[in-house]
């Protein structure tokens, strides 16, 4: 260890703006969140009925758990368009297997594989060749939907397994299954994200790459890995898709990689990297499924839904916008 | 452009009107004064020289000339009248053109539209563009340079010589009165640099003013008029270049005071360090691009200076030792070990700290805190079932920012949010804490405050003290001569000369740089 002593003077000090801007940028959204909240359970009717609230954290899982990965793929700079077509080639090699005679946990595993490896090919060639994430995902995302085509036909398989069908739709204690797979995917995350090497490296990498190579971070193993993770929870995704669905279909989860980019966005993440967090994203996930599930619940035209959802998100990447300007 | 009456007759007082006259001209960048109160005049049909060390203020008096910058104070009278310039188009209107160092040509485009682009250009009846007319134009100016250049190539097809006839040729386009060049002939062969003094030539006789930045002598007293010293950002003096020598010249670069900086105590370690194993040492050293056959030994406990122009090689070659870039030839030992690096993360294993040239491009993490910063690179020794265990790693943090003094409001603070001499000292101590053998140190107090400097000449006194060998790259002769227990000099990829801190003065060690002695 190092002995250094050179004569500090008193350190700066942190205004109240500057304390106000950072609790506005952790607490942002949250606040948008709770007023949205606030606000349906005046208007809407049966808003607050437990159902209706299991039933908004139930719809907005699959996101979810497909922005978590997102959010990590974001926070180094980069994106994943391949993680909707990923959810349905998982979910029907994972049907596949099980209706072949496969143990329902292991076709489950296998459908969650097919994911972590398509995942890890985005991340070779966007580390190695350094291919741009945008034209990597780009092309997999048509590829991987080709493939969950061709092996099926194009048509849904239907599940015959009956304890397959738990993942997607059984209940635990009256509440629905996907809800606690997507908040242990959440808990995972904050943890890896702020507790491990890994998570801080994905930090040091979107702010600035080169820097992080010369700290001696190993930037490509990193950037694999971090694919690697979004096509895994694009894997579980598919396969709780395919248990809700009782059956594998090659045309599900088109454009979901674009809700998950919305959540990710809306939850603060910044698009160039480097700034994010878990939290924020499972926020930006509800804002989503809250204004869709009370407009629903409002009778608003589904046409009029899709105005008001795209303007909340161009607004989301606008308050970002203004924020980094800072 | 509005022009008082007293300016005026202040303008109208002077004898023969110079084309251009910027008086007290004074630019900071984030707090650092890099130009105080400094004039300098041009007159048509002349070459002026402007001299000055790296980080003299050269570079920034001409970007506020061309209007990238705008100066904090003083005025630019150009053609009698006082002007200020928004941005660089509103200069490039007016007939005031650059050639940068590095070529600033769009390389897939033709050579013609390359010459012709901001100039307003003639379009069809349709509104499109008559590619006719620009081939026309682009070969007449390339003809009135005597070069023979087809405008329809691509821009990309040429070699650095001819990219700058580009450069020229554009300049011309743009009918310049005033053409600053900022070390034209860096890369250019003999019989090149020859060709260009021609165009030259021509372009004084056209009545065209020329500031000619350059470190080469020779070249300074073959082409110019008159000539310019400017120092740690301030005007020297100012004259016709018959009244001065290149020996002249030097002293008025460097002459400069020394008692204000840090000064190494070297009463102990003196250069009885040879018996002692070198802690590095490299041998026939050549990378693929500049460094070519570099040998040198450094011994623990002992501060090495490299000294050079910019462009000589020195981050090149450290950032060879750091596995940055390939070696094609030589081999690195470290404390007597020969050794591959392939990447930093080897070169980190080794005990080898880089701490580097541009603080934000490659040494921050930004948007990251203090405390990241600082411990990111050492992470691994703070982790329990692979989870990081944040009260051992805040409390190491709380060490080195009070031992390296380091002025945040806390160790959770953006490190964007420092300035730059304690942005400086997070990159320090991010590579103490892996307990370094070897520190690799690239301008290390570059754009940093004078108080800041001297506590980061402390700091780096002390890692000497405690054993390290340190190898620092500086641009500031003070600083090397100040700092460092043995001077080498580099020129032209090689290193020139060895100088004991005994030995050296800033006017040895700027021949060296220039290539004066060999």
């Amino acid at each position: 260890m190092m002995n250094i002593n050179v004569q500090s003077s008193s350190p700066s000090v942190v205004t109240f703006k500057d304390r106000s801007k950072q609790i506005f940028n952790q607490l942002g959204m949250l606040i948008i969140l709770a007023l949205l909240i606030v606000v349906m359970s005046v208007i809407a009717p049966n808003f607050t009925d437990s159902s209706n609230i299991l039933n908004v954290l139930k719809q907005s899982s699959i996101t979810a758990i497909l922005a978590a990965g997102m959010t990590v793929v974001i926070l180094t700079g980069g994106i994943d368009l391949s993680v909707g077509s990923t959810l349905a080639l998982s979910g029907v090699i994972s049907v596949l297997l099980s209706n072949s005679g496969v143990p329902v946990v292991f076709s489950m595993f296998a459908g969650a594989a097919v994911g972590y490896i398509a995942g890890a090919i985005n991340g070779y060639l966007t580390a190695v060749p350094k291919l741009p994430a945008f034209i990597v995902t780009l092309g997999s995302m048509t590829y991987l939907r080709g493939l969950a085509y061709v092996i099926t036909g194009g048509y849904p398989v239907v599940l015959a397994s009956e304890k397959f069908k738990f993942i997607g739709a059984g209940e635990i204690l009256g509440i629905p299954t996907p809800i606690y797979i997507m908040a242990i995917v959440y808990i995972i995350m904050f943890v890896v994200l702020k507790y491990t090497m890994f998570g801080r490296h994905v930090y040091a990498i979107g702010g600035n790459e080169e820097a992080a190579h010369l700290t001696g971070i190993k930037v490509n193993r990193t950037l694999i890995n971090v694919y690697s993770i979004s096509g895994l929870l694009a894997g579980i995704s598919g396969v709780v898709m395919a248990g809700r669905l009782f059956s594998g279909q090659p045309m599900v989860g088109i454009a979901f990689e674009l809700d998950a980019i919305a959540a990710v966005v809306l939850g603060g993440t910044s698009f160039v990297g480097g700034r994010g967090r878990i939290q924020g994203t499972i926020i930006g996930v509800l804002i989503v499924a809250v204004l869709t599930n009370g407009m629903t619940l409002l009778n608003v035209d589904y046409y009029w839904q899709q105005v008001v959802k795209g303007i909340v998100i161009v607004i989301a990447v606008l308050l970002d916008r203004l924020r980094s300007r800072n | 452009m509005i022009i008082t009456k007293e300016q005026q007759t202040r303008i109208h007082s002077i004898k023969a009107q110079p084309i251009m006259s910027m008086k007290g001209v004074t630019k900071q960048f984030s707090g650092v004064k890099v130009l105080q109160n400094v004039d300098i005049e041009l007159y048509q049909g002349e070459v002026h020289a402007l001299m000055g060390e790296n980080g003299a203020g050269k570079s920034t008096l001409m970007k506020i000339m061309a209007g990238v910058y705008q100066p904090d104070g003083g005025l630019i009278v150009y053609k009698g009248q006082e002007v200020h310039w928004n941005n660089p188009m509103d200069a490039r209107n007016k007939g005031i053109s650059v050639i940068h160092q590095e070529i600033s040509l769009s390389p897939n485009l033709s050579i013609g539209e390359n010459i012709l682009m901001g100039t307003s250009l003639k379009k069809s009846r349709l509104g499109l563009i008559s590619w006719n007319d620009i081939y026309e134009k682009a070969e007449n100016i390339l003809s009135s340079i005597g070069s023979s250049l087809d405008p329809r190539a691509n821009v990309s097809s040429l070699s650095v010589a001819q990219q700058q006839m580009v450069e020229i040729a554009r300049a011309l386009s743009l009918n310049s009165e005033i053409l600053i060049m900022d070390e034209p002939t860096a890369s250019l062969t003999d019989k090149e640099i020859e060709r260009l003094f021609t165009i030259i030539d021509g372009l004084k006789r056209k009545g065209v003013a020329i500031v000619y930045i350059s470190h080469r002598m020779d070249e300074i007293f073959k082409i110019s008029n008159r000539f310019t010293v400017l120092r740690d950002g301030r005007l020297v003096t100012s004259g016709p270049i018959s009244e001065t020598n290149p020996t002249h010249l030097v002293k008025l670069m460097v002459g400069r005071e020394l008692n204000e900086l840090f000064v190494r105590d070297r009463s102990e370690n003196n250069t009885e360090t040879k018996n002692q194993k070198p802690v590095l040492e490299l041998r026939g050293i050549s990378d693929r691009k500049i460094v070519k056959d570099v040998s040198l030994k450094i011994y623990p406990g002992e501060i090495v200076g490299l000294a050079g122009l910019v462009g000589a090689g020195r981050t090149e070659l450290v950032r060879t030792i750091f596995g940055l870039s390939d070696l094609s030839e030589g081999q690195i030992y470290i404390e007597g070990r020969s050794v591959q690096i392939k990447n930093p993360t080897d070169a980190i294993k080794l005990g080898i700290a880089h701490v580097p040239e541009s603080r934000k491009e490659q040494g921050l993490l930004p948007n990251l805190s203090v405390k990241e910063n600082i411990m990111m690179a050492q992470f691994p020794m703070y982790r329990k079932f692979r989870l990081l265990q944040y009260s051992k790693i805040n409390r190491e943090a709380d060490r080195y920012i009070e031992e390296l003094g380091v002025r945040t409001a806390s160790k959770e603070q953006n490190v964007m949010g420092l300035s730059g001499g304690n942005q400086q000292k997070v990159v320090i101590a991010k590579w103490l804490s892996i307990g370094p053998k070897v520190l690799l140190l690239d301008e290390p107090t570059r754009g940093v405050d004078i108080g800041a400097k001297t506590e980061i000449h402390k700091i780096i006194n002390q890692l000497a003290e405690q054993g390290l060998a340190v190898l620092m790259i500086s641009s500031e002769l003070p600083e090397i001569l100040g700092v460092s227990d043995r001077i080498l000099v580099m020129h032209e990829g090689r290193l020139r000369a060895e100088l004991s801190h005994k030995e050296a003065t800033q006017e040895k060690i700027m021949f060296y740089a220039t290539g004066e002695v060999k």
